[in-house]
């Protein structure tokens, strides 16, 4: 009897651990930046997203509620991988998603990486995340540099706009979209006719402007981020580039930031983005849902690849039953068909890229656009094995060769 | 701020009362079991930036030089810390003297033209000489701009002692940082540090009694410079990385917040300040109130209610403290 009792005893408390242990839920942590530059393109925005895939999944993983968790990371890179590293050691989260800012994303990648957490990236995108530092437990899901330049300089070239002009942020990054957007073009047929560096923050573009507009290039691109790029379209606006024939390619925009300068300034910019929320009937449904929530903002292409990136995330983690192990949840979905709003016939690569179709749209002008949000017109759909670098160019260790 | 009649005479400063003492001991022991309880490597961050702090402190407080560019010292020591650890592959222990022989070096030369000038100018000078490093690290190729050095292995301490344990890492770090805050001490309260105080208070008066004024202050510079890049290059090692946000005007700005916030002038006042500062980053993070906000509250709370900061009130209020003094 006592024997009896005790085996009793002790399953009974063997349950109860077991149960302790696992009430714990599965978390899903959005790491972005809440307070600064990227609010508007990632931050609330990315949240609601995230929030939004695991309700239409249901709420729960494997059996297990799933919660999602928020973290403002500042663009500090210290900051985000202290964040990073106690989420995944104290509170059971299992995906870090969207990470703003380059340096952020590698810093986490590196946690991430010997955590073996998974790590959904939308907002980062130095293509260096699935370049030399790639890791097994990646998927960058939106963008990265390598596409927005490749996608624009090709398809622009291909689109008759042969000669070209850069305006380029002096620094690593502005060097390598100008060095890839160079590329495509060339290998498109037209000419880099000339360039000009810029410091970054600068406040007065007026001499790269009178240069770029000398040069007589068909196009003039500016290969720099956010408040530079906003400069100098404002600038290029004043001094009547476009009104005189020249094109103007944005290599680094958001919706937001056109929602930003308006459509006076914008309008007729080409540019390359991964998702527009008017394409079809289901990006606008999808979107609208989005705007309900958002006080009426629609979608970034970087918020709609959260939700993307958490869905297939789920559904990728359910099938492998294996929601702890990043590398495995990844090599699930790398067997997987990725298809819904945001990408038709995707799939995750080896290096941690996901290829899916980029769009070269070209901002509207004020008479083109019915009301608010209403920015882009689709010139092309660019498929994902042209948008992306090719994997044999990657520098990925992963890639057994 | 510590008024002239505060001064001690050296013999009576150099050597700590008992209660200091126990105080300290004390203090030393709460550090030992501290990760117990609270998360290492938050711990390990905290103590790279009261070093950081008390660096700064060390020429605010007692030199009365206010830099803006101290950032420089302690990203640009961060970088070759990063560089050393990922390229040239040194033990930790000689990429972090590599980091801060960098910071040194960067120091003489910033202070050697900083230290012409007094009050707003000094900083403008100083601010302006880090802007250029700023611009300096973002365009130079080994620092892999935006991106930052990221990705190397911490490596073994004396090539024999593996730090990619976090526990193992703690203690070194934290012996790092109590000898450091005990030099640091010993500076003030040297026969040095006195006289460096005495020309913060009349600059004129220390150079008619014959003191040499551009030494001291270029020294109390470039030891400041130097004690920074010793936090810089711990910070790379803690975290792996090392990137623009370090050599960034914002976090020159960030360390004159945390010294204000916790006292100039005292020791413990910096260390208070970086805690505060550094756990108000960390524990607002998930919290969803903007972060910006809340630490420009403090500050202007700190500015309109405790000017002596947190631990120069708290001294000014104790009786106790005072007087001992």
């Amino acid at each position: 009897m006592t024997t009896v009792t005790r085996a009793l005893l002790a399953s009974v408390v063997c349950g109860a651990l077991a149960a302790g242990a696992q009430a714990e839920p599965y978390r899903i942590g959005v790491l972005t930046d809440m307070s600064g530059m990227n609010y508007d393109l990632s931050g609330k925005g990315s949240e609601v997203a995230a929030r939004m895939a695991v309700e239409d999944f249901g709420g729960t993983l494997l059996g297990e509620q799933i919660e999602v968790i928020v973290g403002d990371h500042q663009n500090k890179p210290d900051v985000g991988s202290t964040l990073a590293r106690r989420w995944i050691d104290e509170q059971n989260v299992v995906a870090v998603v969207d990470l703003p800012t380059s340096s952020v994303a590698l810093a986490v990648q590196e946690i991430t990486r010997q955590s073996d957490t998974a790590l959904l990236i939308s907002t980062g995108g130095s293509s260096e995340l699935t370049g030399a530092s790639c890791s097994p437990s990646t998927a960058q899901w939106t963008w990265d540099t390598y596409a927005l330049a490749n996608g624009t300089g090709r398809a622009m070239t291909l689109e008759g706009d042969k000669t070209w002009f850069f305006l380029t942020v002096d620094y690593t990054f502005g060097n390598a979209l100008e060095a890839d957007t160079t590329a495509a073009v060339e290998a498109a047929g037209g000419t880099v006719v000339g360039s000009v560096t810029h410091p970054r923050e600068t406040s007065d573009f007026s001499s790269y402007l009178l240069q770029a507009q000398g040069s007589g290039a068909d196009v003039i691109a500016l290969a720099n981020a956010s408040g530079d790029t906003m400069t100098a379209l404002k600038q290029a606006e004043e001094f009547g580039v476009t009104a005189l024939g020249q094109d103007i390619a944005g290599m680094l925009l958001f919706l937001t930031d056109v929602h930003g300068v308006g459509l006076d300034i914008a309008k007729n910019l080409t540019l390359t983005t991964a998702f527009y929320w008017d394409m079809n009937e289901e990006t606008r449904a999808w979107s609208e849902r989005f705007a309900e929530r958002m006080d009426g903002k629609m979608p970034t292409m970087v918020h709609a690849g959260v939700y993307s990136a958490v869905s297939n995330y789920l559904k990728a983690a359910e099938k492998s039953g294996q929601a702890k192990s990043g590398t495995q949840v990844m090599d699930t979905m790398r067997d997987m068909d990725i298809d819904d709003f945001f990408n038709h016939n995707a799939y995750l690569r080896k290096d941690g890229r996901v290829v899916h179709d980029m769009y070269l749209v070209q901002v509207k002008t004020p008479e083109e656009s019915k009301g608010p949000w209403d920015y882009y017109k689709v010139l092309r759909t660019i498929p994902g094995d042209e948008a992306f670098r090719p994997i044999e160019q990657s520098a990925c260790p992963l890639l057994d060769r | 701020m510590i008024k002239a009649e505060d001064f001690e005479t050296v013999a009576e400063t150099t050597r700590p009362h008992r209660m200091q003492r126990i105080v300290v001991v004390a203090l030393i022991a709460v550090l030992m079991v501290l990760p117990l309880w609270v998360y290492p490597v938050l711990l390990m961050k905290l103590m790279c930036f009261a070093l950081f702090a008390s660096a700064f402190n060390l020429l605010l407080g007692y030199g009365g030089l206010l830099s803006f560019g101290h950032a420089a010292f302690f990203g640009g020591a961060a970088y070759v810390t990063a560089h050393a650890l990922k390229v040239w592959e040194l033990t930790p222990e000689l990429a972090i003297l590599a980091g801060v022989v960098a910071a040194l070096v960067l120091g003489l030369a910033i202070g050697l033209l900083a230290i012409r000038r007094q009050g707003i100018y000094f900083a403008m000078v100083t601010l302006a000489l880090a802007q250029m490093f700023y611009f300096f690290c973002l365009q130079v190729p080994f620092t892999e701009g935006e991106d930052g050095i990221q990705g190397f292995s911490r490596g073994h301490l004396f090539g024999l002692i593996d730090l990619s344990d976090s526990t193992v890492l703690y203690y070194a770090v934290a012996a790092v940082f109590v000898a450091s805050v005990f030099a640091i001490w010993r500076i003030v309260h040297s026969p040095y540090g006195m006289i460096l105080q005495a020309i913060r208070e009349n600059e004129q008066r220390a150079i008619s009694l014959g003191y040499s004024v551009q030494r001291y202050k270029l020294g109390a510079f470039v030891m400041s410079a130097g004690f920074a890049g010793l936090a810089g290059g711990l910070k790379a090692l803690l975290f792996q990385f090392a990137t623009l946000t370090d050599v960034n005007w914002h976090m020159s700005g960030e360390v004159i917040l945390m010294t204000l916030i916790g006292g100039i002038g005292s020791i413990a006042g910096p260390i208070v300040g970086a805690a505060l500062v550094v756990s108000l980053q960390n524990y607002l993070a998930t919290t969803g109130f903007p972060v910006t906000t809340a630490l420009g509250a403090t500050f202007i709370l700190c500015v309109l209610l405790f000017r002596r900061g947190i631990v120069g009130e708290l001294r000014h209020r104790l009786p106790a403290a005072r007087s001992k003094k």
